[in-house]
């Protein structure tokens, strides 16, 4: 891809002088990228961890031990385990159905599944307000039954799979489609039953794709504040997730809560963007979506 | 998995249909369902005079323009850094290519609280502005910083794969037929590229307009100051007002698909290129 390996390969063209210009403008051009690059995006790095750690990692363990802290954690991972595997599941059917059957409205139906990534994840968490809440369509039944969705986990959990639901459709369509339906239907004409074709033949095809969106899935669910914090009420030590207990307790001047609760959620972050990396050069494959 | 006569595949239902149709309708269809609805207890009359209060009118201003200015300055560097990635050679550029997923692994909170703490008066950043009388966080300035973080990668992951697929051999040929670098960059280099410019723009301006985590915390929330649009439905919802949190939320709803639709004329334009 280089320029400045090519002339080796053809020398022709070569011969005429290369302008001038050039030569300066790939210096500046580099300092600029990274000046930019190391402002916007690193500095706020290096800003948690000089924060999280410059009074020592005492302080730390005292604000991140507190039961408010331990609850947000365990509610935010309570949350990704119920959001990823249901996304998962249906991100394979929708996938299997947008790849290997041909309908009318199947663009409109791909739309459809992108829409929770362009809509503002605070209109996502008012939708459901508006569904469950008190005065919404299912608000007096739910009520009779004395079920709390608003303001309680089963409401978060829906915001949860709301707007992580696209990612694992999105990755999984383009490595079906590439996989071609030959030897399911070789399979089928053996005499395989569906759920064999699944398990020996899709699966092992589509591992990579969908690994990476159940990736993708479980680091947008961990993160996920805006539509999470409209139906929590963040009720403390109840209904408070994670990114809802950083900006809580910056809210309230416990600095070194947030940023202990910060390093936490970004380890667990960073940790699945570091998997993602591996997974892509080891299958060679890149990403279709972004978080 | 499978459905078993190939001849029937439109009548069959099977499961796999049933699970996608079926969750599609109670978790996506039956919420935007409601969100509209609730708009509909409203007469037009009462709709305009909320989706057009001085109030929304200052939010949607400083969420469209913010996000504009993000976007502006990111389509330029956000290309620079593109060019970089895929053109030159130079120590750390695999560490610094997946630096560039950072506001995408990030959660909004955090880099909300990081943004804040870098550009408030006694941050690193924000000290150095202190002195002229500039305060960032807690500004719409903020906003703006907030805003250029997250929708970074978008321009460079859209411009990336393209400038990958542009050959250099084209340009060296504008090169040994005696093209200027600034011709070769603004015949050559620039048409291709442009589309997909755009579109990174696009993309990132829609994500910076429904911005809330990050923005939240950076900014202070005060109305016709710094309040943008999905702060203010927030608080309206805080306020148990749901219909002027519907009709703020239809309105981002709306500008969302228009968005969206912008997008996907932009990609067949760039397709076009490509072919």
């Amino acid at each position: 891809m280089l320029i400045n390996d090519r002339p080796r390969l053809m020398p022709s063209p070569r011969s005429l002088p290369r302008p001038r210009l050039s030569q300066h403008t790939k210096p500046i051009l580099i300092a600029l990228a990274l000046t930019y690059i190391g402002i916007i995006l690193l500095l706020p790095l290096i800003t948690l961890i000089y924060e999280s750690v410059h009074l020592g990692i005492q302080p730390l363990i005292t604000a991140i031990s507190t039961s408010e802290f331990r609850s947000a954690l365990q509610l935010t991972f309570l949350l990704t385990a119920i959001a990823v595997p249901l996304n998962t599941l249906f991100g394979l059917c929708a996938a299997w159905v947008l790849a290997r059957q041909h309908f009318p409205g199947r663009t409109l139906l791909l739309s459809l599944i992108d829409l929770p990534f362009s809509i503002s994840p605070v209109v996502a968490g008012l939708m459901i307000v508006l569904l469950y809440g008190r005065n919404g369509w299912f608000g007096p039944w739910l009520e009779a039954i004395n079920f709390k969705v608003i303001f309680a986990v089963p409401g978060m959990a829906i915001a949860t799979i709301f707007i992580t639901l696209p990612f694992v459709v999105r990755e999984v369509i383009p490595v079906l489609e590439e996989m071609g339906s030959e030897q399911e239907e070789a399979a089928r004409t053996l005499g395989a039953n569906d759920w064999q074709i699944f398990w020996r033949i899709t699966l092992p095809h589509i591992r990579w794709g969908l690994l990476y969106g159940v990736l993708l899935t479980n680091a947008r669910a961990l993160g996920e504040f805006g539509a999470v914090a409209v139906v929590s009420g963040s009720i403390l030590g109840r209904t408070q997730t994670l990114p809802i207990f950083v900006e809580q307790a910056y809210k309230n001047y416990q600095t070194q809560a947030a940023f202990g609760a910060a390093a936490i959620l970004v380890l667990l972050a960073l940790s699945t963007l570091i998997i993602k990396e591996i997974i892509g050069k080891q299958s060679g494959m890149t990403s279709r979506s972004s978080l | 998995m499978m459905v078993r006569f190939p001849g029937l595949r439109f009548t069959s239902l099977s499961w796999p249909w049933v699970v996608t149709i079926g969750y599609l309708l109670v978790l996506l269809c039956l919420p935007i369902l409601a969100l509209l609805s609730q708009t509909f207890t409203l007469s037009p009359d009462e709709f305009w005079a909320i989706a057009t209060a001085p109030i929304a009118l200052a939010a949607y201003q400083v969420t469209f323009v913010t996000a504009l200015g993000a976007a502006l300055l990111n389509g330029i560097m956000g290309t620079i850094i593109a060019w970089v990635l895929v053109r030159y050679e130079f120590p750390g550029r695999k560490l610094v290519d997946a630096a560039i997923d950072l506001p995408f692994a990030l959660p909004t909170a955090v880099a909300g609280l990081l943004l804040a703490t870098l550009y408030s008066e006694n941050g690193w950043i924000g000290q150095l502005f202190t002195p002229f009388g500039i305060k960032i966080a807690f500004t719409r300035l903020g906003v703006w910083v907030a805003m250029v973080f997250i929708s970074l990668p978008f321009i460079v992951r859209t411009v990336q794969p393209v400038l990958q697929e542009l050959e250099p051999e084209v340009e060296e040929a504008a090169w040994s037929l005696g093209a200027s670098p600034g011709q070769t960059f603004w015949r050559i280099i620039f048409p291709p590229l442009f589309p997909s410019i755009l579109t990174g723009m696009a993309l990132g301006f829609s994500r910076a307009v429904g911005e809330y985590g990050s923005v939240v915390i950076v900014s202070s929330g005060i109305p016709f100051r710094d309040l943008i649009a999905p702060v203010l439905i927030f608080q309206r919802l805080e306020q148990y007002d749901y219909s002027g949190a519907s009709v703020i939320g239809i309105v981002l709803l709306v500008i969302a698909l228009l968005l969206l639709l912008t997008i996907n004329r932009l990609q067949q334009w760039g397709q076009h290129y490509a072919d």
